[in-house]
């Protein structure tokens, strides 16, 4: 078990250290560098700056130094928490994200917990009842949630709810509680106004673990240790819930570090649409406003969170999994 | 291993060949509804287990052997349904009940199954779970069919490993299956079968998939089983040499019937239908010379979906009769006191 985990942190560090090199090619991807575009944004109000001016910036900010020795640079300020800094938001880059970190995170946990209490349960049924209505039903609404885009569905429903009840479902706070300290009720508050959200960003997790979890749960049902706890007298359900089950849902555990940042890019559009403070809707106006420190910090943050969860899920399957947690011994 | 037999024992409930049959089969028939149509997997069996002896079922891929045992405790997965006959089975309490009145799920059913009547499989390696201790799955068994404690249950499950010789039985329990050798695994499935006391045991080809040598410490282990505990066994394989080891009696299945039945000397001694007959010509013999070709029966196991007309064996049969055996289908008559046989031959 310890060389696995040991393993896995080296793995963990080079994926880490890969998707820092990537986020720092597409930080330098557009024309020009960060002091092109800084002349260019004095310059739109109406400063100008001097060729050694600029000279100037760029050695303090090592531009003209050699490409690995800037990336050197660049990660360990990164490592230390200096992100850069937003032109778009006019500020700190750390202080962007942190603003919106906490919605986005519960936002995107809301959803995976949403997508775990629906589609297992229902890929479960569904697997039992092969070819029952019931199966049908889902596997008819699954496709529909795979097929209709988060945002879409964000639309009608914010529409239809406006209509009906005359209600804005756009925020994650009413007006009152937007600059509010803590309470009760902001919490409350809250907790509705996520309701929606969570939901309409879990559909498409959710159709597509009742999938996952169909299948998986098809192949181990026909498998020989079914039949072995069926010859003991164990009944259907309980033999159910406790083999197959259990070997069907180890790879959902693996899957779920994938949601996770998933859910964080999936919730781009949708916070756009429903104007929810989160970090993917400050990053759908980073990429538009070409704020690369802000869209590069966030593109490396997800990366490393999609490594971070990979290693969390591999240590959890580890637990779950004699197979795993006790190989090489 | 001991060398009394089991007739030698002296118990209270009577047994042998001549005792009340504590299994018998009737015109069992379990078919699979698959889209491509009805196939008839096991279509009128009929055969009779007798206390404290082994009933062989032999046949080739595909007889129906295994889903007549699974028939039996009514555990034959879907698209396969149990949809005429009688299993009548005598209780531990002398009762004698139709298994097939039982809903498969009901708790009279789920009683007997594992409880009464054990079963045993052919792949010991992927009969377990894996992400389950060994001593997780022997006690589910235990806690369903006894009234004992948790320690109880411990204790007796240690002793049956031990019984079924097991090195180590009470770290063994804390092991996971993977950890456990083929053979290991078929003695601990034995040993999972056997810790409710059964009065019967269905053991479905359990040495097919293990080595020649562990085949046979699994039979001698399963004999003694048998002695030990008083128990019927119900015996699948294909395997005759397997059936001349432990069998008492012997069924031989082609297609989803029974072609002849009767006890083992009879059927290695004076085999009667011509299947039975060409199944024992084509076993090597010590005798045949090392370069000459083995006598193997004619054509293949036709495809359950396109079954032949009258005797299903009839394109294969060396005694084909035409015009009968191609148009009528032969009963199982009895030709003596022990023997019965489906064939033309021996209709009057």
């Amino acid at each position: 078990m310890l060389s696995f985990i040991i393993r896995r942190t080296i793995y963990a560090i080079i994926a880490m250290w890969a998707v820092s090199v990537i986020s720092f090619v597409i930080i330098n991807l557009p024309a020009g560098d960060f002091v092109t575009t800084y002349i260019a944004t004095q310059a739109a109000t109406g400063n100008v700056i001097l060729a050694d001016e600029a000279e100037n910036l760029r050695d303090v900010y090592g531009l003209n130094d050699p490409i690995y020795v800037q990336y050197v640079k660049w990660i360990t300020r990164i490592v230390r928490g200096e992100l850069g800094f937003s032109f778009e938001f006019n500020a700190p880059v750390r202080q962007v994200i942190e603003q919106n970190l906490a919605n986005t995170l519960l936002l995107a946990l809301g959803s995976v917990v949403f997508i775990w209490i629906v589609g297992i349960p229902i890929g479960i049924y569904s697997a039992v009842k092969q070819y029952s209505p019931g199966d049908y039903v889902a596997t008819f609404l699954g496709f529909l949630g795979l097929g209709i885009p988060d945002f879409l569905i964000a639309l009608v429903v914010a529409y239809l709810v406006f209509d009906h009840f005359g209600i804005l479902l756009t925020g994650l706070y009413s007006a009152e509680y937007l600059t509010a300290p803590w309470s009760f009720g902001k919490a409350l508050d809250l907790a509705q106004h996520l309701v929606l959200p969570v939901i309409i960003l879990g559909t498409a997790g959710t159709a597509s673990l009742i999938r996952i979890m169909r299948a998986n749960l098809l192949d181990e049902l026909k498998k020989p240790y079914v039949t072995t706890a069926r010859a003991k007298g164990v009944t259907e359900w309980q033999l159910i819930m406790k083999y197959p089950v259990r070997y069907a849902l180890n790879p959902v555990l693996s899957l779920t570090a994938y949601i996770l940042p998933f859910l964080i890019s999936g919730s781009v559009v949708l916070s756009y649409v429903l104007d929810l403070p989160t970090v993917g809707r400050d990053f759908l106006r980073a990429l538009t406003a070409q704020d690369i420190y802000l869209s590069g910090a966030i593109i490396l943050g997800t990366g490393w969170l999609t490594i971070i969860g990979t290693f969390f899920s591999d240590l959890l399957l580890a637990w779950v999994d004699p197979r795993i947690r006790l190989e090489g011994d | 291993m001991t060398t009394e037999t089991a007739t030698d024992q002296t118990t209270e409930q009577p047994r042998g060949l001549d005792a009340d049959p504590v299994i018998s089969v009737r015109d069992l028939e379990t078919h699979f509804f698959t889209d491509e149509g009805v196939v008839r997997a096991v279509d009128g069996v009929n055969f009779d287990v007798h206390p404290g002896t082994t009933m062989g079922i032999v046949g080739e891929s595909g007889c129906g052997k295994s889903i007549t045992a699974k028939s039996i405790l009514q555990i034959v997965e879907a698209p396969g349904r149990i949809v005429n006959g009688e299993i009548q089975y005598r209780r531990q309490s002398g009762e004698a009940v139709n298994l097939l009145d039982y809903p498969a799920n009901s708790g009279r059913m789920r009683a007997i199954r594992g409880g009464e009547i054990s079963m045993i499989f052919q792949e010991p390696m992927t009969s377990f779970s894996s992400l389950h201790t060994f001593g997780n799955q022997i006690d589910e068994a235990l806690k369903l069919h006894t009234n004992l404690s948790k320690d109880e249950r411990f204790e007796l499950a240690v002793d049956w490993l031990a019984r079924v010789g097991i090195p180590n039985p009470s770290q063994r329990m804390h092991e996971y299956p993977f950890r456990f050798s083929g053979g290991q695994l078929q003695r601990a499935m034995i040993a999972m079968a056997m810790c409710t006391n059964p009065k019967v045991l269905i053991a479905d080809e359990p040495t097919t998939a293990l080595d020649v040598t562990t085949q046979a410490q699994i039979l001698d282990l399963l004999q003694r089983m048998q002695e030990e505990n008083d128990m019927a066994i119900v015996f699948i394989t294909h395997d005759l040499g397997v059936i001349a080891e432990i069998a008492d009696e012997v069924t031989v299945m082609y297609l989803g019937k029974v072609v002849e039945s009767g006890p083992v000397n009879d059927f290695f001694d004076a085999p009667l239908h011509p299947y039975s007959r060409a199944l024992l010509t084509s076993i090597p013999s010590m005798f045949t010379g090392s370069r000459e070709r083995l006598p193997s029966i004619s054509g293949s196991i036709p495809h359950p979906q396109n079954r032949p007309s009258g005797c299903a064996f009839h394109p294969r049969c060396q005694s084909f009769i035409n015009g009968v055996c191609d148009i009528r289908e032969p009963n199982l008559v009895s030709v003596n006191e022990e023997q019965d046989v489906s064939c033309f031959l021996y209709e009057d």
